[in-house]
């Protein structure tokens, strides 16, 4: 057996981004490169046998330009010399053409001069696992999925994402930062006639964090897969979630795309500038509503922090160079702050954030949330459990859908429980619910402690013109709402 | 020498060179997506970013001894860099197919043959572009999204298969605003879209928008939720086709119990006779070979007069169940999806489409469409831009947006009034990591009782 680790070391020509700053800098009013290089591994397992072996490198480099304030951009995946200083003279071109058309003239303080570095908090990397054991735990994991003959396909699927950003620019910037990355799927589908339930680990690639293979300890893995099984084998045998109004109590696994729909985009300042509304939408906050509007209940308490360990989209700078620091976004239920990159607060002068982010090199970066996390508060589960007369509990997001505007929402859960007069009772399947988003968070009614917080992410919002796709993280405790209108399938 | 033709050099010298790395027994697959594009996103009529992205993405498909390896990799565009980092790689999957368990599904790689298909048009400068686009929308509040140039989809392997597929084309993906008489925001929808660029029709499209943003200045009708008559015009419907590609018409993902059209596949439901869907390669929207090189029949019927005659099935699905393949593409995730479809025009004359619908809703698109349970086919999404509440047939003015919870089974079922003779293209707009290829050729809906729930 060929001792083959996770580790992969490509034969790529050295990439020395200060070298090649200098062949360009003199082109333009500002100069900076951002280089990406990210080595992506999709290892995938379904009923005990390999199912798909995917890995994906992407390197590349942005060459951004200030032109009489306005700023171009052209990315290329040739690191040549003369690749980088074609793409420059590109980039300096549709600046100068584009100029005359700009929608606002911007200045090196959108750019300001930024050094450091940043890593993920990682125990174990990836050259310390071997490939062949690292494939057994994932066949083992199908195996211990399929808790009964009822259970009729078992996935597993990991996915590590090893990224290397440098950013340098003509006005001194010199950033580095390295991050380990590991999104996770372990499913189990019980099938019985032809009707058929899904259960999985926290929701389909709801699992994604910064963090190395200690991710996967087999043990606690397995445990963990075995559980998934039982869950399923619950969800075939039970009723669809009843068509009622009651209290909601949601697990962080959905507390996740119920921040990121709901409080997330609409928050973006791009969206709110119009940027966005030819592709995923406006928002319905305004920039007057900045330190008025009572988006929720006094419980609420949202930040913005990329600098959570171990959460899916910490960093130490975004992509202007701006230093990423935690800020309230919604204090005691009255909004504060907006997701604004420099660029957009200069355009709406209003505060924002470092969230000046993009997918790739050959992307430019545009506003999006990072971490967008519920602050904990001071219910333990139970309490909530008990003060409910009439509820239900849902976990694990599987269906999302908005408006443009952010307003009308409705999500889908894979597994849902009764409450009935302060217990936890039935299992349910398909249960959804739907809401407005300010009244949805004006009727929260609980929100649960530290200890019970959450933290997941998602690898994949969208948005953007040309499109992106980003990672976000989110952390939260479960949260109680009063008076939800809740629905199963059929 | 061009980009196109560039790539297309490279791509062949690196290939000859890295199949003649291959030992004993392995196959090898090698893809290419490239494109060299320019990106302008656009807001109140003047430009927010420039962007453009020189890109070739090369993925290595090494199959050994029943194990198979994927490989995805930037290029640098030079020979000699390209070919010292492609062999490495072919180097890591060699290793990985020694180390690998084996995977009882992999398809042996065979010769499917050659193919060349070039659709050239002339490059949009540009300057042309700005000034073609800005010259003509300054006056109104336009919001919009233009890519343009070349991109590329090329597949070779070791049995000899040639696949190549190069386009020079860009689109106008735009949206025009409006504040009506209530003071709300309102918004029409259009792409433009060749591969060479025609004023008089990019103009004629702009009026078309502008005529109808006219009809969005009127009072906003707030509807409560319940079911109302629609008529879903293309756009609309692009979107619900979408859904079928989110595993719906997918074998595997129908064997996998997570497919919204298994009891049409089970024939406990059945769709009207008024609608039939097909893949349908002769568009010239996409290449007809698959990322394996696997050539899809020009045409294929999924749905014929409301009846199930073909999932997408790959081979790899073909290797598993034992189901004939049908050229289908496999996504990473393990699903067939719909690459060239075409939803089969009805009796319906567009120009009547108000008339039938009478007193309901129209709406001229969807936005944000998710599965709400899959089991029943159900649907949730919103409605967006153009919608307006029609009463005796004359629009009345358009509606706050609503929210709609319906099943498949139900809109292209019992509750399928009719179908327009008019099909129209949708070309794709989606530029996620890369550009994208490919559209629709879809008519517009008629139907009845179409359920809003919020």
């Amino acid at each position: 057996m060929l001792q083959t680790s996770l580790s992969i070391s490509p034969e790529r020509n050295a990439f020395d981004i200060h070298k090649s700053l200098n062949l360009v800098k003199a082109e333009a009013d500002w100069v900076g490169l951002r280089y990406v290089s990210e080595t992506q591994h999709a290892r995938r397992f379904r009923n005990e046998h390999s199912d798909g072996h995917n890995i994906s490198l992407d390197c590349g480099v942005m060459v951004e330009v200030m032109v009489d304030g306005h700023f171009g951009f052209a990315g290329t995946s040739d690191l040549s010399n003369s690749g980088i200083q074609r793409a420059a003279a590109r980039a300096v071109s549709m600046a100068k053409t584009a100029g005359r058309f700009k929608v606002y003239n911007f200045t090196e303080s959108q750019r300001p001069k930024a050094v450091g570095e940043y890593r993920s908090p990682v125990y174990k990397d990836l050259s310390s696992e071997l490939l062949s054991d690292f494939s057994e735990t994932l066949k083992l994991a199908t195996q211990a999925l399929k808790v009964s003959d009822v259970i009729a396909v078992t996935e597993a699927e990991v996915t590590f994402i090893d990224t290397h950003l440098q950013y340098a620019s003509s006005n001194g910037s010199d950033v580095d930062q390295k991050f380990l990355m590991a999104v996770s799927h372990f499913a189990a589908t019980a099938k019985v006639g032809n009707e058929t339930q899904t259960r999985s680990d926290n929701g389909p690639r709801g699992r994604c964090l910064q963090i190395g293979v200690e991710a996967f300890d087999r043990r606690e893995l397995l445990e963990r897969c075995r559980v998934i099984g039982d869950e399923a084998l619950q969800l075939i045998k039970a009723p669809n979630c009843p068509t009622d109004t009651m209290d909601l109590l949601i697990d962080p696994d959905q507390m996740l795309i119920q921040i990121h729909e709901s409080i997330g985009h609409p928050l973006e300042y791009d969206r709110i500038l119009g940027d966005e509304r030819n592709f995923a939408g406006w928002s319905f906050v305004k920039p007057q509503d900045f330190g008025k509007l009572q988006y929720g209940s006094k419980l609420m308490n949202i930040s913005f922090d990329p600098t959570v360990p171990g959460e899916f989209a910490s960093y130490a700078f975004d992509d202007c160079g701006n230093p990423a620091k935690k800020e309230m976004l919604i204090k005691e239920g009255v909004l504060q702050r907006g997701l604004g990159s420099l660029e957009s607060q200069a355009r709406l002068g209003l505060p924002g954030v470092a969230n000046f982010r993009s997918s790739s090199w050959n992307r430019a970066p545009i506003d999006r949330m990072a971490n967008i996390n519920m602050e904990p508060g001071t219910s333990s589960v139970n309490s909530m459990i008990e003060g409910v007369e009439k509820g239900i509990y849902m976990k694990s997001n599987i269906s999302w859908s908005i408006d443009d505007y952010r307003n009308k929402f409705q999500f889908g859960c894979e597994y849902g429980q009764l409450i009935e007069d302060g217990k936890l009772t039935k299992v349910v399947k398909s249960p959804n619910y739907r809401g407005v988003t300010v009244p949805f968070w004006n009727s929260l009614k609980a929100v649960g402690k530290a200890e019970d917080v959450g933290i997941f992410g998602s690898p994949f919002c969208g948005k953007g013109e040309p499109s992106q796709i980003i990672r976000v993280g989110h952390a939260s405790p479960p949260c109680l709402f009063s008076n939800i209108e809740v629905f199963g399938g059929g | 020498m061009s980009f196109t033709e560039n790539s297309k050099k490279q791509f062949q010298k690196l290939t000859e060179a890295l199949f003649a790395e291959l030992k004993g027994s392995e196959e090898l697959n090698i893809s290419l997506s490239a494109e060299d594009s320019e990106f302008v996103r656009f807001n109140g009529s003047k430009v927010r970013q420039n962007t453009a992205v020189e890109q070739r993405n090369l993925t290595l498909t090494l199959q050994n001894d029943q194990r198979k390896v994927n490989i995805e990799t930037t290029l640098q565009g030079d020979f000699e860099s390209d070919y010292k980092l492609c062999k490495s790689l072919l180097l890591r999957a060699r290793e990985e197919t020694k180390t690998l368990p084996p995977d009882p599904f992999v398809v042996a790689m065979a010769n499917n043959g050659q193919s060349e298909n070039d659709y050239q048009g002339e490059r949009l400068t540009f300057d042309k572009a700005l000034n073609n686009i800005l010259s003509q929308t300054g006056s109104a509040d336009f919001a919009g999204f233009l890519a343009n140039g070349p991109m590329i989809r090329a597949t070779r392997n070791s049995k000899g298969q040639d696949h190549w597929f190069s386009t020079q084309s860009f689109f106008v993906d735009y949206s025009l605003y409006t504040v009506n008489v209530d003071g709300e925001n309102k918004a029409v929808k259009s792409v433009y879209s060749e591969n060479t660029w025609n004023e008089e029709r990019f103009s004629n499209k702009l009026q078309t928008s502008l005529n109808q943003l006219s009809l969005m200045k009127r009072k906003s009708q707030s509807l409560k939720p319940g079911g109302y008559k629609v008529y879903m015009a293309p756009g609309a419907t692009s979107e619900l086709m979408g859904m079928f590609s989110w595993n719906a018409l997918s074998y595997s993902a129908m064997k996998r119990g997570q497919s919204a059209m298994a009891k049409l596949y089970n024939k406990e439901k059945t769709l009207s006779p008024l609608f039939s869907l097909k893949e349908n390669f002769a568009l010239g929207l996409a290449p007809q070979f698959n990322s394996l090189g696997e050539v899809a029949p020009t045409e294929l019927s999924l749905i014929e007069n409301g009846v199930l005659k073909n999932m997408l099935v790959s081979t790899r699905a073909e290797k598993e169940y034992g189901v004939k393949a049908n050229g289908s593409d496999i996504s990473s995730w393990g699903h067939e999806f719909l690459r060239s479809p075409e939803v089969m025009g009805g009796k319906m004359p567009e120009k009547d489409a108000l008339a039938h619908l009478g007193t309901g809703l129209f709406l001229s698109n969807l936005h944000y469409l998710n599965w709400s349970d899959i089991p029943t086919g159900r649907i949730t999404g919103m409605t967006r831009y153009a919608c307006f509440w029609v009463e005796k047939g004359e629009i009345v003015g358009p509606i706050k947006d609503l929210r709609f919870d319906e099943t498949l089974y139900n809109c292209l079922g019992s509750k399928l009034e009719a179908v327009t003779v008019e099909q129209h293209i949708d070309p794709t707009v989606e530029t996620y990591i890369a550009r994208q290829l490919g559209g629709k050729k879809v008519p517009g809906l008629l139907v009845n009782d179409f359920q809003f729930t919020l």
